[in-house]
């Protein structure tokens, strides 16, 4: 292999041996050994599944949800990963693996970010799950030494600790060594509110220790993906690595909905008919109210334009779009054209930055930027109280039964699950056969459904026979299906 | 006339007048140069100016003082607005490698903005304000002030009035002007308890235990919250107030509390509904976008608002429950205290030795002096010196290190 250290070539074994010793590792010494194309590939595919696999259990579960570490357990060994206890030749793959994937990934800040968020996800399950003689042991091993507190400070600051730290969880803290750490260090407890602050330091109980050794894994990878990118150059003179590398690196997430193959199949009319029929609640929700208060701030525009955008609105259109349901409002086309027109354009990368922004995912309209006072953006089944998303359901005809079902999930926190619950339910299929991770999957899949242009509604409905084990209550029969979708085309008409 | 009414027409003439004779440039200067203890710090800073008919002009940056009064005293800005340190001047932004021009630094801000508050106020909306929703702004910045400095140990926090409806801070602390964007997003959330849009009624849940951080929080709004919402605000006064108010009292509570007829914030086991809503009537609501991005542009202390006229000045906590919005000068008024006769100008002979341009500098002090902007100006000196004693301690640090080599 291309990596340096033919220094150490000498002692390889012990290193390699002393390397393998303890489960987890900083990946701290890359490989040094040689190996057969065959194996870099093998190895590099099997990492790649892994790290997929993973994001795809953070999407469906909590992530430190008891059934997110069951999912993973049974993932881990389908895939010959390292976990519990485990062998050399597992361990040996998991860190080969893990720095081919460093080559290919460090490329763009994209790649390095989806990366560094998978592996840092796979070594906090890791850790969580060992043994607490073993974590202290890998702190050791690893040299990572934070403060502690002294047993008076700890009894001043006691009342404080116990009602910032988790509630409930195994033993008190009062038993526990308590880590000052700059708040820097552990901004995931910071931003959560888990941890007492105070001057600029946190506190931190040992059962929460795996924040900072993740902060400090974290701080260390990326630094590392920095530092092998300045040495790409060397590796992709190999003409062996580099179209192996380059393909690696194009398989990880899929489709960004940005590739506008279909601009301008959709006519401006179309929109309000379109968005009952095939857009996701979210976007229908931010349609809806932009033709309510002819207005949408700055998220909503964001969220919806690029949505728009990614299903194959021009520039052009879009900007007649945004004038034509703002200027019914308090704005008039000058103000939209001095204030409005520019982040339009913005998105479409003729502004600013020149980015082509992509339309946003799931998981980013969950996550990021919240909606606040006067806004319409965001996830409904993630930022709408269960009461308001019912009536909201309810409105939008879906069956009872149905609105359980998605408050069940929601309930779960599986958002997308009811997002695609909500999918199955007005496309009246049993299963929707994919998994939902992005609002123009939503409209693609839909449309796909739908059967492409959207004019023909009247399409062949497969009805599923297969009795369905819960849900008594009664389905949507397929019948229903044009009914309902004709009464919303004549709702957003009216509206 | 003190109160002399304000007429937006009039800016275009009014602000050469302004840039010329009143605004601080000595005290910006020395605000944004941080003591020189990094090298180039004013020099890579972005302003932006709005100009007439909201033309906007980014990435503007000077080499000295002397270079940013004379572009502000030629462009006359409407609003000016402060940006980011950057790796490069940003006047030369697009002669440098694209991607290699990057936010390093600024100051940690936070944006309160009235309108934020609407489902709560029944005063007034949108970008009115008046004395009685005011208040919100106050417990804000008490709330915000103390976990800033107590819980993340910042301690030169600089409160402005924005000049219309809402509150900046700036955080000049060396540690926060270092934030990454990452950390400053988390040091938002952390501060941030009103959560959810229009589509979520209770915006506010806590859980137990209650963070000691929440806990502090409460004993500032609990307060103010009686005199300004139950009597000032009277949210259980109206119908329509009062609905609101019943939407977030569990269901069980309000049938018991029914049954007992007994009034409506009496304490209940382990609940936390009385807190949750004096958080959400009362609690700071920011605008956490703005706090987060490194590259953020907000509006700088001594600009105009355009649309009030009121100048953003800096607020002196010491005297913020005195703090009255609709007391802050506007540029006509202040324009025209320096038209009035000048009590004892006179007696002050301006020495013939002394070059020029001192004599210059010394007028314009002279200036502000006569004008209500003066004893915002003098608080800003204040903070300003604050500031420079930990600069001053930085740059001994400094030089005591290259004595060593």
């Amino acid at each position: 292999m291309q990596f340096p250290g033919r220094r150490r070539k000498l002692n390889t074994n012990s290193v390699q041996g002393e390397l393998y010793e303890h489960l987890l590792q900083f990946y701290g010494q890359p490989p040094i050994e040689n190996i057969s194309l065959t194996e870099f590939e093998t190895l590099a595919v099997e990492r790649l599944k892994l790290l997929k696999t993973v994001e795809n259990v953070g999407i469906s579960h909590v992530k430190v949800s008891e059934e997110y570490k069951k999912k993973l357990d049974s993932e881990f060994k389908n895939l010959n990963f390292p976990n519990k206890e485990s062998e050399y030749d597992k361990r040996r793959k998991d860190h080969i693996s893990h720095f081919i994937l460093r080559l290919a990934y460090c490329q763009t800040e994209d790649l390095r970010r989806w990366f560094i968020q998978q592996e840092v996800d796979i070594f906090r399950y890791r850790f969580n799950d060992l043994k607490p003689k073993h974590k202290l042991e890998f702190l050791h091993r690893n040299d990572l030494q934070y403060g502690t507190i002294g047993a008076e400070e700890k009894q001043t600051l006691m009342d404080k600790l116990v009602n910032s730290s988790y509630a409930g969880s195994g033993t008190k803290v009062e038993d526990q060594d308590i880590y000052k750490v700059p708040f820097q260090d552990a901004l995931d407890l910071v931003r959560t509110r888990k941890v007492y602050l105070k001057a600029g330091y946190v506190y931190i109980p040992h059962q929460d220790i795996v924040t900072i050794v993740l902060n400090d894994f974290r701080t260390r990878l990326s630094k590392a993906m920095a530092l092998t990118a300045r040495s790409l150059p060397i590796v992709h003179s190999d003409e062996r690595l580099q179209p192996l590398l380059s393909h690696l690196s194009h398989a990880y997430v899929g489709q960004d909905y940005s590739i506008q193959k279909n601009v301008g199949k959709i006519s401006l009319d179309q929109i309000d008919s379109l968005s009952g029929k095939s857009f996701p609640l979210c976007m229908r929700q931010l349609h809806q109210s932009l033709r309510e208060h002819h207005h949408l701030r700055h998220g909503g525009r964001m969220q919806y334009g690029l949505f728009l955008k990614g299903i194959g609105l021009s520039l052009e259109q879009a900007l007649q779009f945004w004038r034509s349901e703002f200027i019914r409002g308090k704005v008039d086309a000058d103000k939209f054209d001095k204030q409005y027109a520019y982040s339009i354009r913005h998105i479409f990368g003729k502004e600013g930055r020149r980015a082509d922004y992509t339309p946003y995912s799931c998981m980013k309209v969950i996550l990021s930027n919240m909606p606040s006072q006067g806004d319409y953006h965001g996830c409904p089944f993630r930022h709408s109280d269960p009461e308001l998303l019912k009536q909201k359901l309810q409105f939008y005809k879906v069956s009872p039964s149905g609105i359980s079902q998605i408050l069940e999930l929601v309930k779960g926190m599986h958002y997308q699950l009811a997002c695609q619950k909500y999918f199955e339910l007005t496309h009246n299929v049993e299963d929707a056969n994919f998994s939902l991770n992005h609002p123009n999957q939503y409209f693609i899949e839909s449309q796909r459904l739908l059967g492409g242009g959207g004019k023909d509604l009247k399409r062949e409905v497969e009805t599923p026979q297969k009795t369905k084990p819960a849900a008594a209550a009664p389905e949507l029969t397929a019948k229903d299906v044009p009914e309902i979708m004709e009464d919303l085309d004549s709702f957003f008409q009216d509206a | 006339m003190l109160t002399l009414d304000y007429d937006p027409a009039s800016l275009p003439d009014l602000l050469p007048l302004y840039y010329r004779r009143l605004f601080p440039f000595a005290q910006y200067y020395r605000w944004l140069n941080y003591g020189g203890v990094q090298k180039n710090y004013f020099q890579n800073r972005e302003f932006s100016f709005t100009l007439k008919d909201d033309i906007y002009v980014r990435y503007q940056s000077f080499t000295t003082q002397g270079e940013l009064e004379k572009e502000m005293q030629k462009m006359n800005p409407y609003k000016i607005d402060i940006g980011a340190v950057y790796s490069h001047r940003p006047n030369q932004h697009n002669t440098v490698k694209s991607g290699s021009f990057q936010a390093l630094e600024k100051e940690l801000v936070f944006d309160i903005d009235m309108t934020d508050y609407d489902d709560v106020r029944s005063c007034c909306s949108a970008a009115d304000i008046c004395s009685k929703c005011w208040t919100l702004m106050t417990i804000a910045i008490r709330i915000l002030d103390r976990a800033l400095r107590e819980d993340f140990g910042f301690q030169h926090l600089l409160w402005v009035y924005s000049g219309r409806r809402g509150i900046h801070c700036w955080v000049c602390d060396e540690a926060a002007r270092k934030l990454s964007v990452a950390a400053r997003s988390a040091v938002a959330e952390y501060l941030s308890l009103v959560k959810g849009g229009e589509d979520t009624v209770k915006k506010v849940i806590l859980s137990d235990p209650i963070h000691p951080f929440i806990k502090e929080s409460l004993t500032v709004v609990e307060r103010y919250f009686s005199r300004y919402a139950l009597h000032e605000q009277d949210i259980l006064g109206r119908k329509e107030t009062l609905d609101k108010v019943l939407a977030l009292v569990p269901e069980d509570i309000l049938k018991q509390t029914l049954k007992i007829l007994t009034c409506l914030l009496i304490q209940f086991n382990n609940h936390h509904f009385e807190k949750e809503i004096m958080l959400q009537y009362c609690y700071p609501r920011l605008d956490v976008n703005v706090s987060k991005g490194v590259n953020h542009l907000l509006k700088s202390p001594f600009s105009v608002h355009p649309k009030t006229g009121r100048i953003s000045v800096p607020i002196d906590l010491k005297e913020l429950e005195k703090f009255d919005p609709f007391a802050v000068p506007t540029i006509s008024l202040i324009c025209e205290e320096l038209d009035r006769p000048k009590p004892g100008e006179d007696d002050e002979k301006v020495d013939d030795k002394e070059n020029e341009k001192d004599a210059v500098e010394r007028r314009k002090i002279r200036d502000y002096k006569r004008t209500s902007l003066a004893k915002y100006v003098r608080y800003f000196d204040q903070f300003l010196d604050d500031v420079a004693r930990s600069w001053k301690g930085e740059l001994l640090r400094k030089s005591d290190l290259q004595k060593e080599f």
